[in-house]
C-alpha cells in the first residue's frame, strides 16, 4: 500500500480473521455437531471440538433411513432431487433466456418491444408475492409432486435474457455481415457464433443458477407432498420440527452440512466464474 | 440497443421467443392476474359463494392491526438486515483492500455463505441458540442474559435479522471490495502525500467514492430481506413468539395457506407486487445513472 506501518497491517489481518471466524462460526458448530454421537448432542454445554462420529454419522444419513420417527425420504434421494431441480431450472433458464434474447437481438418483429417488457415484468413478480395463484395454476395442470412442476415455474427468467441482450449487443455487426455473406442462416449463426462467444457468460450464469435452484424453499414446499419428491433443503425444516420431541442434532446437522455442501463447493470451486455471474446479472 | 443489421423477419424470431412468453404468460402473469381478481372478492366461510367486494379488502388490510404491525415489523427488519450486513461487509472490505495480495484469499474465505440456503441458514443459527442446548445461550448465561427466543419477541427478531444479515455479507463484500480496488490508486496517493492517513483515507476519499455501490447495495439488501427472507424465518421462529417475527411475505404464506383466507392474502400479494416495482424502479433508475459515469 502507500504507506508502511507496521501496526495497521497487523491491524488489518486481526480484523479480517475475526470477520472470517464470525462468519464461519455456524458452519464450525454445524461440522462438530455432526461429528459427535446422539447421546453426546443432548449434554450442555455441546462440544466446541469436533468428535470421532463424523464418517459413522455421514454413512447413517446418507444410506440409512434418516432420523428415526419421521416419514421422511431417504437423503440420497433428496438430494438427487434436489439435484434434478437445480439443473433442469439452470439448463432451462440459460436455453429459453439465450434463444429469446437471441430473437430480440438479431430480429426486427412486430411487437419485439411488447415480448420484450412481457419478459421483464417476471423480474417484478417473485414466487413470493403471487404463491397461492401460481400453486392453483400448477395444481389445475396436473404438476403437483413432479419435477416439471419443481422446476418449469422457476424457469423464466428477465435476469438471464438481459444479460445475453447485453452480451449480444457488445458482438460487433461485422461478424453478422461477414456470416450472411458467406450464407449462414440466423441458426447456424446463433450456433457457430453466438453460443461459442458467450461460452464464459453461460458458465458464469450456470453457477448463479445452479445456486438458485439448489437452494429453492417455498416453491417445493408446496408443490411436493409426497415424500419421495421432496428436496433436501425442505427436509432441514422437517427435521427441525421432528427434533422437538427426539432430538438427534448429529443427524440434523449432517443432512444440512449435505445440503449445503453442494453450492459451496461450486462457489468455491468456480469463484472466477461466480463473480462474474453476480457482477453481471445485477447489471 | 439496436444492431444495425438484422436477419430477415419471418416466423423464426416468434418461435424463439415462444417458450420464454408461454411461461411467463402462464406462471406469471395469470397468476398475478388471479391475485388481482381475487383481491376483490370476498368467500364466505364455507368457501360456497364468492362475493365481489371491490376495495373491501384493501380496506380491511388497511385497519387491520396485526398487518400494519407486520409492515411495521418488515421495515425495522429489512433496515436492521440492510445496516448489519452492509457495515460489517464494509469493514472487512476496507481491511481487505489493504492487502491486495493476500485479497482474494480472505475474498474465498468470506463468500461462500452466499450458496448456503435460507432455511439452512435458519437451521444453523436456531440451533445455536437453542435454549436448552446451544452454544451461545451457555454463554450468554455467564453474561446474566437468559436466552430464549421461543418466548422473547425481541430477541426472536434478533435472531432472524443476525441469520438474515450473515448470509448476506459475502455479498456485500464481494461488491464493495470490487469497488474498492476500481478507485484509481493515484487519488489514494495523493490523499497520502498530503498527509492522510489510512482512517481519514477511508472516511473522506474511499467512502464517498463507493456511495453509488451502497445505494445499489441498500436497494438490493432491502429487497432480499423483504422477499428472500421467507425460509429464514419458516425455520427460526414460525413467525412468533405471538407475531413477533411475521414479515409481510412470510404473513402471505401464513394467511393463504395456513389461514385459506384468499382474498385477503391476495390484496397483500397485491401489496407486495406494488412495493416490487417501486423497489425495481428505483434500481433502474439508479443503475441507468451510473452507465452516464
Amino acid at each position: 500500500m502507500v504507506e508502511n506501518r507496521r501496526w495497521i497491517d497487523i491491524l488489518t489481518h486481526v480484523v479480517l480473521i475475526v470477520g472470517i471466524a464470525i462468519v464461519a462460526l455456524p458452519i464450525w458448530i454445524t461440522f462438530v455437531a455432526a461429528s459427535h454421537d446422539a447421546v453426546r448432542m443432548t449434554q450442555a454445554p455441546l462440544p466446541l471440538l469436533p468428535g470421532g462420529h463424523f464418517w459413522e454419522n455421514f454413512t447413517a444419513t446418507l444410506f440409512g433411513s434418516g432420523l428415526s420417527g419421521t416419514e421422511i425420504a431417504p437423503v440420497w434421494r433428496m438430494l438427487l432431487n434436489s439435484l434434478a431441480m437445480a439443473l433442469m431450472i439452470a439448463v432451462g433458464k440459460i436455453a429459453i433466456s439465450i434463444i429469446s434474447a437471441f430473437a430480440i437481438v438479431y430480429f426486427r418483429f412486430p411487437f419485439r418491444m411488447g415480448f420484450f417488457w412481457l419478459i421483464f415484468i417476471t423480474l417484478m413478480l417473485p414466487v413470493e408475492v403471487r404463491i397461492l395463484p401460481t400453486f392453483e395454476v400448477v395444481a389445475d395442470l396436473g404438476m403437483l409432486n413432479s419435477y416439471v412442476g419443481l422446476s418449469l415455474p422457476l424457469i423464466a427468467s428477465a435476469t438471464a435474457t438481459f444479460m445475453f441482450r447485453q452480451v449480444f449487443l457488445t458482438i460487433p455487426d461485422e461478424l453478422l455481415e461477414s456470416a450472411r455473406v458467406d450464407g449462414a442462416g440466423p441458426l447456424r449463426f446463433f450456433w457457430d457464433i453466438l453460443v461459442p462467444l458467450s461460452r464464459t457468460n453461460i458458465a458464469a450464469l450456470f453457477v448463479i443458477l445452479f445456486i438458485y435452484g439448489w437452494n429453492q424453499y417455498l416453491w417445493p414446499l408446496l408443490i411436493t407432498t409426497d415424500t419421495s419428491m421432496t428436496t433436501i433443503v425442505i427436509s432441514i425444516k422437517q427435521m427441525l420440527e421432528a427434533a422437538e420431541q427426539t432430538p438427534q442434532w448429529n443427524i440434523i446437522m449432517m443432512t444440512a452440512l449435505l445440503a449445503m455442501l453442494p453450492p459451496i463447493v461450486v462457489v468455491i470451486t468456480m469463484q472466477k466464474l461466480f463473480v462474474k455471474g453476480l457482477t453481471e446479472t445485477e447489471k | 440497443m439496436l444492431k444495425r443489421v438484422h436477419f430477415p423477419p419471418g416466423i423464426l424470431p416468434y418461435l424463439l421467443v415462444a417458450p420464454q412468453v408461454a411461461i411467463t404468460l402462464v406462471f406469471f402473469i395469470w397468476p398475478a392476474a388471479q391475485a388481482i381478481y381475487q383481491s376483490f372478492l370476498l368467500e364466505d366461510a364455507f368457501g360456497l359463494s364468492t362475493e365481489f367486494v371491490w376495495f373491501e379488502n384493501f380496506v380491511a388490510l388497511a385497519e387491520d392491526p396485526i398487518y400494519l404491525g407486520s409492515f411495521g415489523r418488515t421495515i425495522v427488519f429489512s433496515a436492521a438486515v440492510a445496516a448489519l450486513s452492509m457495515s460489517f461487509a464494509l469493514v472487512l472490505a476496507g481491511f481487505a483492500d489493504r492487502v491486495a495480495r493476500a485479497a482474494t484469499t480472505y475474498r474465498t474465505l468470506l463468500i461462500w455463505p452466499y450458496a448456503v440456503a435460507p432455511v439452512l441458514a435458519g437451521a444453523l443459527w436456531v440451533f445455536m441458540f437453542n435454549p436448552t442446548l446451544g452454544i451461545l445461550p451457555y454463554f450468554l448465561e455467564f453474561m446474566g442474559i437468559e436466552w430464549n427466543h421461543y418466548l422473547n419477541g425481541n430477541q426472536a427478531m434478533l435472531l432472524v435479522i443476525m441469520a438474515a444479515a450473515w448470509k448476506q455479507v459475502a455479498y456485500n463484500f464481494l461488491f464493495y471490495l470490487a469497488a474498492m480496488q476500481a478507485i484509481p490508486r493515484s487519488v489514494i496517493e495523493a490523499a497520502a502525500i498530503d498527509g492522510a492517513g489510512p482512517f481519514r483515507r477511508f472516511a473522506d476519499i474511499i467512502f464517498p467514492l463507493i456511495s453509488p455501490t451502497t445505494f445499489f447495495l441498500l436497494v438490493i439488501n432491502v429487497t432480499y430481506a423483504f422477499f428472500d427472507t421467507f425460509g429464514i424465518i419458516h425455520a427460526i421462529t414460525q413467525g412468533g413468539p405471538a407475531n413477533a417475527t411475521t414479515i409481510l411475505v412470510y404473513k402471505v404464506f401464513n394467511d393463504g395457506f395456513v389461514g385459506l383466507d384468499l382474498g385477503g392474502s391476495a390484496a397483500q400479494s397485491v401489496v407486495l407486487m406494488i412495493l416490487v416495482i417501486g423497489l425495481t424502479v428505483v434500481q433502474f433508475r439508479y443503475i441507468e445513472k451510473r452507465v452516464q459515469y
